[in-house]
């Protein structure tokens, strides 16, 4: 069921822009309000969501260890899994965001003949999130020769690259693909793996379509139903610069690609989405494990009713006497 | 009191990674007998003032929740959320990936899949999203939401107690989410209602009351040292000392109190009296901080930080220099992560610093505890005893890494060093089943009783499997480990899945094969078993 609501949602929303730009000419406010309120929510929305997180106090000092910590001198403290320091920390974290460090590790088990249990490694998910991930990533820089005018420096090289094999006119970009083939690799995982399947709700769902939409509409705006570069060049700068202009003639596939980017933006805050920012701040990964060297402040430690030796002592006072032990008190 | 378990193929064979068609949050869960922990008994409620006693048991309809119990939690919650990062970050960040479904222990030996991490926070989560995003408010369900009934209570009792907090899904989680954080707060809000189970609250009360948590009192505690001790020499011919409350050592030695009483730990308790004598360490044992286990990292902060307490108390009491702490799992996890942030600072101690070998403990400098593998190791690396480990030739050794130990602490290697030298025979288990990737005994955390005892069994298939892929390789038939709950509850589950392997304490292993100055011509181990080829006529296999 949660396959298809969350479908369902996201043809809903594709048929509202098709209607409101390309049927009624409501423009302006597919190209213009829209964008600019997804941009505030987005950009206060996930800055109230790290404040509130930031605000959090982390009371302990709760580190996951995945390798040998500092101890003796001849003992190799494993600097990435057990981090003691600041800096072991950073690389720790710079592993997990850019690689998927603790993804990587990641095995299946399988119980064999209803006895035996077999692990065996499992990289599918690492190397499809990876994929997804940093074509996304290259994706949003090239379209920045939309945003920028002389092009930055790296949209050069970047295009050339994601462009390398020279296939078709224009020429078909690598990450296009790979995006869309890891999306849709992580959506029928989502379906088949019944375990997976089982743990899914429609806020998993729900992005993937959204994703895999604005992909669609992007590629399909670049090799089928074209677009007017140059109109949505100025379009867009207009945005940017605060002087927003709708030139006629873009679209409505154009129009159904912006408004899904933007409703992604505005998600984005209010979702499962935020794990890019929650990363950093997972106390069992960013601290380091140096709890027993240097002391870490909780800043709400109760105070809290314990036993002290007195009472102790005062309740078993005899029955020491008699066993002969030391007392404080006769 | 023991709910009859099937054989294990039987157990085995009925497993099934299968999950129901349709949405979880719809399906009722059913508590199932010998899958869960009996309530607590008041009187130990009552002691250690907890909310909402009465007489009262899972398997009754009627829990006699406190008529206010929605407001409880949802207040309970609200207050968590402020305080602890971990769990606001950890309930907004999952991306429900599966990376952790296949790695929790629970999950492998009992195939329901609500015992996948994933699922045991989705838990808490769904109602974290009903009643405090604004998603959740709005669109309730299709959030992911569902609404707070006595229902999700008992099912939250259920799957929090089926729950070692041993993190082995924290390794593998992208986002670092562990569920024991989860666990812990799910359990404290649990609490509030005055749902304890009484293998954590009895503990705790009497442990608050005499020091441990058998309830021994001092007296007792001094018979059974001095018992100790009388063994020893029977076994050794030397006659060590081990002094209670002596004023004025260098050391306070924690141990947990399993480790004077329990068996299979208590031959472990006797290496180390052999190793501190034969060293001439001076330290003290406490009989009011007779305890190292802390039953109150099951319940809640407050109630570990009460516990915990009267170690640092006894430190300053008895004005110790540094404490070395005993081989215990859950004691550790206290120790490293906690304890100097809710009792420190430490300042009345020093920078704890070996008498024998010099060596400063570098990464002890504030909490001053050093745990008695890197103490131990320290000395063997530096030649201060004299070990013959042909006396351990009858074993041939595994070492399971306690999961505390091993994922909130990184102490991997010193008991590798330590078997390494004083037995012949060391096995490793396959490696997706040791260090940081270890799999727990199944029954930590509080849950290790009689009447749960299908659920541990099932818990530890995991851990037994490897243990019997090294137990028929390579004829393995001693399971060595550093906790005290792991000599507790791997030997019923080692004797169900694979007969023929005992459990040991690694200073049981030291006990044996150290060498003492002025011993008796000793022919049997610490158990008081004859050794096989104990040097004398040359080591058995080469």
């Amino acid at each position: 069921m949660h396959v298809l609501s969350s479908m369902f949602i996201v043809i809903f929303l594709m048929a509202v822009v098709f209607i409101g730009a390309g049927v009624l000419k409501w423009q302006y406010l597919f190209g213009v309000i829209i964008p600019y309120i997804s941009i505030a929510v987005f950009v206060l929305g996930v800055i109230m969501r790290v404040l509130k997180w930031a605000g959090a106090p982390v009371p302990f000092r709760i580190p996951t260890t995945c390798g040998q910590q500092k101890s003796l001198s001849w003992i190799k403290q494993n600097k990435l899994e057990a981090p003691f320091t600041f800096w072991q920390v950073v690389a720790r974290m710079f592993m997990e965001v850019f690689f998927f460090r603790s993804l990587f590790r990641n095995t299946k088990a399988e119980l064999h003949e209803g006895k035996n249990l077999v692990y065996g490694s499992d990289k599918w998910l690492w190397a499809a999130g990876l994929a997804f991930h940093y074509s996304f990533l290259i994706i949003i820089l090239r379209h920045f020769r939309f945003f920028t005018e002389p092009a930055l420096f790296f949209i050069e090289p970047i295009q050339a690259l994601d462009g390398f094999f020279q296939i078709g006119v224009p020429e078909l970009y690598l990450t296009s693909i790979i995006l869309i083939g890891a999306v849709t690799f992580l959506f029928l995982r989502r379906i088949m793996i019944p375990q997976v399947r089982y743990i899914s709700l429609p806020a998993d769902y729900f992005p993937l379509y959204v994703i895999f939409s604005i992909a669609a509409t992007g590629i399909c705006m670049r090799h089928f139903y074209k677009v007017d570069i140059v109109y949505v060049k100025q379009m867009v700068t207009g945005l940017l610069t605060l002087n927003p202009v709708v030139p006629e003639g873009i679209g409505s596939v154009f129009y159904i690609h912006l408004f899904l980017v933007c409703f992604l933006l505005a998600y984005f805050p209010y979702s499962k989405l935020m794990h890019f920012a929650g990363v950093f701040f997972s106390p069992t990964r960013n601290l380091a494990n140096n709890n027993r060297a240097k002391r870490h402040i909780n800043p709400w430690n109760p105070k809290v009713k314990t036993h002290t030796y007195e009472e102790w002592e005062d309740e078993f006072r005899e029955v020491m006497k008699d066993a002969g032990m030391p007392l404080e008190k006769e | 009191m023991a709910e009859k378990l099937i054989k294990p193929e039987e157990l085995a064979q009925g497993i099934k990674h299968t999950t129901p068609g349709g949405d979880w949050r719809d399906e009722k869960t059913e508590l199932k007998r010998g899958c869960f922990n009996y309530g607590a008994q008041p009187s130990s409620t009552k002691y250690l003032g907890l909310p909402n006693v009465r007489k009262w048991q899972p398997m009754h309809d009627d829990w006699q929740l406190p008529e206010n119990w929605k407001e409880i939690i949802i207040k309970g919650l609200a207050d968590r959320l402020k305080r602890f990062r971990s769990l606001q970050v950890f309930m907004d960040i999952c991306v429900r990936c599966g990376a952790c479904a296949d790695k929790c222990h629970f999950y492998i030996g009992s195939g329901d899949p609500k015992n996948m991490p994933v699922m045991r926070a989705e838990l808490l989560r769904s109602i974290y999203r009903n009643d405090f995003t604004a998603a959740g408010k709005i669109l309730g369900s299709i959030a992911g939401g569902r609404k707070l009934t006595v229902d999700v209570i008992k099912e939250w009792f259920y799957y929090f107690y089926q729950c070692t907090e041993c993190r082995r899904c924290s390794v593998f989680c992208p986002y670092g989410i562990d569920t024991a954080e989860i666990t812990m707060i799910g359990r404290e809000l649990l609490n509030l209602l005055g749902l304890d189970i009484d293998w954590i609250s009895t503990p705790a009360a009497n442990c608050f009351r005499t020091g441990n948590h058998l309830g021994v009192q001092p007296h007792g505690f001094k018979d059974s040292v001095d018992f100790a001790v009388d063994d020893l020499e029977e076994n050794t011919g030397v006659r060590v000392e081990a002094p209670i409350n002596k004023k004025g050592a260098e050391v306070l030695f924690v141990v947990p109190s399993a480790d004077y009483f329990g068996d299979p730990h208590y031959f472990g308790f006797l290496g180390y009296l052999a190793l501190f004598h034969e060293i001439g360490l001076d330290y003290t044992l406490s009989a009011f901080a007779s305890e190292g286990g802390n039953f109150g990292l099951f319940h809640s902060n407050e109630m570990m930080k009460r516990l915990n307490g009267k170690i640092y108390a006894e430190a300053k009491r008895l004005g110790v220099k540094w404490i070395i702490g005993a081989e215990c799992g859950h004691m550790w996890r206290v120790l490293h992560q906690y304890m100097d942030t809710m009792n420190g600072p430490a300042d009345f101690l020093e920078v704890p610093r070996s008498p024998i070998t010099g060596t400063v403990f570098e990464n002890a400098k504030t909490t001053r505890m050093v745990h008695i593998c890197e103490f131990t190791a320290d000395l063997i690396k530096h030649n201060k005893i004299k070990l013959d480990p042909n006396r351990n030739n009858h074993w041939k050794t595994t070492f399971h890494d306690s999961c505390n130990t091993s994922r909130a602490m990184g102490l991997l290697d010193e008991p590798r060093y330590i078997l390494n030298k004083v037995c012949n025979h060391f096995y490793e288990m396959p490696e997706n089943t040791i260090r940081e990737q270890t799999f727990c005994c199944g029954s930590g955390s509080g849950i290790g009783t009689d009447e749960n005892l299908e659920m541990r069994m099932r818990g530890g298939l995991p851990r037994a499997n490897a243990v019997k892929y090294v137990h028929e390789k390579h004829g393995v038939n001693l399971l060595s480990c550093i906790c005290a709950i792991d000599k507790a509850t791997l030997p019923p589950l080692l004797e169900y899945w694979v007969p023929g392997v005992e459990v040991a304490a690694l200073h049981e292993l030291v006990g044996n094969a150290l060498v003492m100055t002025g011993e008796k011509d000793r022919t049997t181990d610490l158990r008081g078993q004859e050794f096989v080829n104990n040097g004398k006529e040359g080591s058995e296999d080469v």
